[in-house]
């Protein structure tokens, strides 16, 4: 694709555009315990529903935004980019972030959003497991199309040692796939 | 009754000694803070906000940071938007979240364009096959530092393993919609952490 048609809706149709901020719109309201707990989903959807991207331009989107400053979460514009344009990214991307500000906007000025608040404090006990059980899924499917690599697969059993072992940053790593996987080693 | 006008919360133990003088100062600060945020922002927003700046004590920083992790959506940008609005009202929010977004959006960007101009030259193929398998290695060891909490959850560590265990299986290998997931598992769990909850908050007789 050349840069002038990558600016294009890729062969998507502006109501399927719209179904797309829809959804990311609902998964805003969901995202506990940040976005990324959420790029499970966004692959089944993405990938799997639609096939509007494949598995390792998925991957790529979580890899370059890991890979750059800034919060994670525009992994999210990435995706929107590489499924419909700019118009796809202002889609994800308004979709993922405007439910979530505007609740987080009306909470933050209630006084009584205090953090102990019976409510607040079931809410974020209740859902610990689940935003736990949600990175493991994601981490998984973002393995999954790497599992015929054994390479690979040993950078993300790597990657966890090092994180868990050592308090180095995770650029480290991340320059390490890059090199391994450059000199086609995964 | 408007959170712009409102003095900074004295709740937190000391007051912070400084407060952002104009939204510009917001939007310049919030977009060198998330310049340096490789690989996560929030170590770099605890050591900006309360260490540099000193805009925020350390017990205002957790309170913030507490709520936004219980809100929904980025944490980061909850953080930001809650911050800018109790200065400046929803024009600082909206400067503050600019300023998180803005700048790493037009890098992220920039990347992107030159990952599809040379995605067809096999290094950079598999560069980003190999950052791929380091970015699930990332978020696996996330959910692995965070595993431990469970011990200490007031649900008790069965019902929590169960959860967190049906989650991954729903959502990793049966790929069932995560709606449906979060509205039957988290509607079960925050009814069993508000059961147990409120009967450890009933003065035992």
């Amino acid at each position: 694709m050349t840069p002038v048609e990558s600016l294009g809706l890729h062969g998507l149709a502006w109501h399927d555009v719209l179904q797309l901020a829809g959804h990311f719109a609902l998964l805003s309201l969901l995202a506990v315990g940040g976005a990324i707990t959420l790029a499970s989903e966004m692959q089944r959807y993405l990938v799997v529903e639609h096939g509007w991207i494949d598995a390792l331009q998925f991957n790529a989107s979580i890899a370059i935004a890991q890979a750059a400053p800034g919060p994670n979460i525009l992994f999210v514009a990435l995706m929107g980019w590489s499924v419909a344009g700019p118009a796809g990214m202002l889609a994800t991307m308004a979709g993922i972030v405007v439910p979530s500000s505007i609740v987080t906007f009306v909470v933050g000025r209630m006084r009584h959003a205090r953090r102990d608040a019976l409510a607040v404090q079931a809410f974020s006990v209740g859902l610990a497991p689940l935003t736990i059980g949600l990175l493991v899924a994601t981490g998984w499917v973002l393995a999954l199309p790497l599992v015929q690599r054994p390479l690979a697969m040993l950078l993300v059993a790597a990657t966890v040692v090092f994180m868990l072992k050592t308090s180095r940053s995770p650029l480290w790593m991340i320059a390490l796939g890059a090199a391994v996987g450059a000199l086609g080693g995964a | 009754m408007s959170a712009a006008t409102d003095p900074a919360p004295d709740s937190g133990g000391e007051a912070p000694p400084r407060v952002p003088r104009s939204k510009t100062e917001l939007f310049v600060a919030f977009t060198w803070l998330a310049l340096q945020g490789f690989g996560g922002v929030l170590p770099v927003a605890q050591r900006e906000l309360v260490e540099r700046q000193r805009w925020l004590s350390r017990e205002q920083f957790v309170e913030l940071l507490s709520l936004s992790q219980v809100l929904p959506g980025p944490n980061v940008v909850n953080l930001s938007l809650m911050f800018g609005d109790r200065h400046f009202g929803w024009r600082g929010a909206l400067a503050a979240v600019a300023g998180m977004l803005g700048a790493p959006l037009l890098i992220v960007l920039a990347l992107a364009a030159l990952y599809v101009q040379f995605s067809a030259v096999p290094q950079v193929a598999g560069a980003l096959r190999g950052m791929g398998a380091v970015a699930s290695g990332l978020i696996l060891s996330t959910a692995f530092k965070l595993a431990p909490t469970l011990k200490r959850n007031a649900m008790g560590l069965w019902p929590c393993v169960l959860i967190a265990l049906a989650s991954a299986l729903a959502i990793g290998w049966l790929r069932w919609p995560l709606v449906w997931v979060v509205l039957v598992l988290g509607l079960g769990g925050f009814a069993w952490a508000w059961h147990r909850l409120s009967m450890q908050r009933r003065p035992s007789s």
